[in-house]
């Protein structure tokens, strides 16, 4: 935090993200309706939903990419999509976002360069690239075409760019989609340290139950709306499952059986 | 895959603006390298141009004169295709990637952006110009009254119009299949009326009014002034400014296709 001396005018207590009657359409389809929530600083929030549920739209608006969003939206203090919100966040996207005709130390010293230009910052760069690189465990390729990378491996390149910067929040989409167990295991390992030792704030998607479990928060969706903002502790014991998975199909019948009850006194 | 993170060091975040000097040529030297990973595209950039002047030179043995107007306009195309395609492509894919959305909620200006592509085609328009030129000029006896630098100068000059027509136009193609359909398309009729195949002045008036307004046919006129004068007359600075301005003038519009949001 103390790095950024911009961070230091919004109160700690203050949370990384908050949204108020948050909507967005897509075409002629409302993807997000009506969202209320925050996420608190310094911790992991999971968002987890089925596929094509807004995890990917609700993401894109808060780094600022998507359009037509209405109601509120603030980020790290200010409105979701400001100019200086841009060097203070990190984003995945779900496909990984890099030149297949680069080699990964090649494509982190390009969007290295853009978050911390000049000549002066050359040897800070190229450390924070031999971290980036270190720290999704690519260091033994890291002079290999992007191209010629497995999936799971292109995809933790895309992490590295976000993890350059040292950024406050990092906004992930399903960063462990088609990683092997133990890939999975250390890259949560990963988030947690960054979470622990830089303070910083990440919003995780998945739409695999098993996560969540390891995450300190989460926002459970479907078909555009938050069906529960909670830990995952309190939703079990609240909907007296087993599992985050049985919580969340316990809470979509009984959405269910509401909206159906609803149908019927009318 | 280690579990505790070094130190950090201390980052300030750059304020972005609409043109940052280090960012534009680090986008430059990305660009670049990307290409130095694919060097038949580079072999094919630098020597169909030079293949298709030889041709030439061999198809009209008979008469040196057509040879002469048709191969000095050709100097002044070769640039403005081959960027056309190559920009086309190449930010068609950076917005398929998804490497412009990233890049763009990232500190970087539109202007870095095209900026640096820009520099980075230009420097290999400079290349290829310079090696067509040099084989017109003094292997293939291209008579050429005026300075070859001029030449070199229309050359530069279409070459970033074409830069600027490809990237304005990536932003209309889903697909490569139809930014490759758009060469055809934006391209070929300005071929057509550029003066390339008969006087300008000759068609039909409907047609001449029109490549009146085709940036192309100052980007031949220009050359053909090179071609016929030893001195840099006035008609080769108004075909020069044509061209440049023309170049510019679809950068903006390029620009104002990258947008930060979309849906």
């Amino acid at each position: 935090m103390m790095n950024y001396p911009s961070a230091r005018s919004d109160p700690p207590d203050d949370p990384a993200i908050r949204a108020e009657t948050l909507n967005v359409v897509r075409g002629t389809r409302q993807v997000l309706r009506d969202l209320d929530f925050t996420v608190p600083r310094g911790q992991i929030t999971g968002l987890l939903g089925p596929s094509g549920c807004g995890k990917s739209t609700l993401m894109r608006a808060v780094v600022g990419t998507q359009a037509k969003v209405t109601g509120t939206l603030d980020v790290l203090g200010r409105p979701a999509g400001h100019p200086t919100l841009r060097a203070r966040i990190g984003y995945v996207t779900q496909a990984p976002s890099v030149y297949d005709d680069l080699t990964i130390r090649q494509n982190l010293a390009y969007f290295a360069a853009i978050l911390d230009p000049g000549h002066a910052a050359t040897d800070r760069r190229q450390e924070n690239v031999t971290r980036a690189i270190t720290d999704v465990d690519l260091t033994s390729h890291a002079d290999a075409l992007a191209g010629n990378l497995s999936g799971g491996q292109r995809s933790r390149v895309s992490l590295a760019v976000a993890l350059l910067g040292t950024p406050e929040l990092l906004v992930l989409d399903e960063p462990t989609v088609g990683l092997d167990p133990v890939l999975r295991r250390d890259l949560w390992g990963l988030f947690h340290d960054i979470a622990a030792s830089r303070g910083a704030t990440l919003l995780i998607s998945s739409h695999v139950m098993d996560e969540a479990e390891r995450c300190h928060r989460l926002l459970l969706m479907r078909e555009g709306r938050i069906l529960a903002d909670d830990t995952p502790d309190a939703l079990r014991t609240r909907t007296q499952s087993e599992t985050v998975e049985a919580a969340f199909l316990h809470l979509v019948d009984e959405a269910t059986a509401a909206a159906r009850a609803k149908e019927t006194t009318r | 895959m280690t579990t505790t993170t070094s130190p950090t060091t201390t980052l300030r975040p750059a304020p972005t603006r609409a043109l940052n000097l280090a960012r534009t040529t680090a986008t430059a030297a990305r660009v670049l390298r990307q290409l130095r990973h694919d060097p038949r595209t580079i072999a094919l950039m630098l020597l169909v141009p030079c293949v298709m002047l030889f041709l030439l030179r061999y198809v009209f043995d008979g008469s040196p004169r057509t040879f002469d107007n048709i191969g000095a306009s050709l100097l002044g195309i070769f640039p403005l295709i081959t960027m056309f395609l190559v920009t086309s492509i190449a930010t068609l894919r950076e917005r398929t990637s998804g490497t412009l959305e990233r890049l763009l909620a990232m500190p970087l200006g539109k202007g870095d952006l095209i900026a640096g592509y820009a520099l980075a085609f230009g420097t290999l328009a400079i290349l290829q110009s310079a090696l067509a030129t040099g084989l017109a000029l003094w292997f293939l006896d291209l008579d050429v009254i005026g300075s070859p630098w001029l030449l070199l100068l229309v050359a530069l000059l279409d070459a970033l119009l074409g830069t600027a027509l490809g990237l304005f136009v990536s932003a209309f193609a889903a697909s490569e299949f139809q930014a490759v359909q758009f060469m055809p398309a934006v391209i070929f009729p300005q071929l057509l009326l550029c003066g390339l195949f008969t006087p300008r002045d000759n068609m039909h008036p409907a047609l001449e009014a029109i490549s009146n307004v085709l940036p192309m046919s100052y980007a031949v006129d220009g050359m053909n002034e090179v071609l016929k004068h030893t001195d840099m007359t006035a008609d080769f600075v108004r075909d020069a400014l044509i061209v440049a301005g023309c170049a510019l003038l679809v950068l903006g519009l390029g620009a104002a296709t990258l947008r930060r949001r979309t849906e």
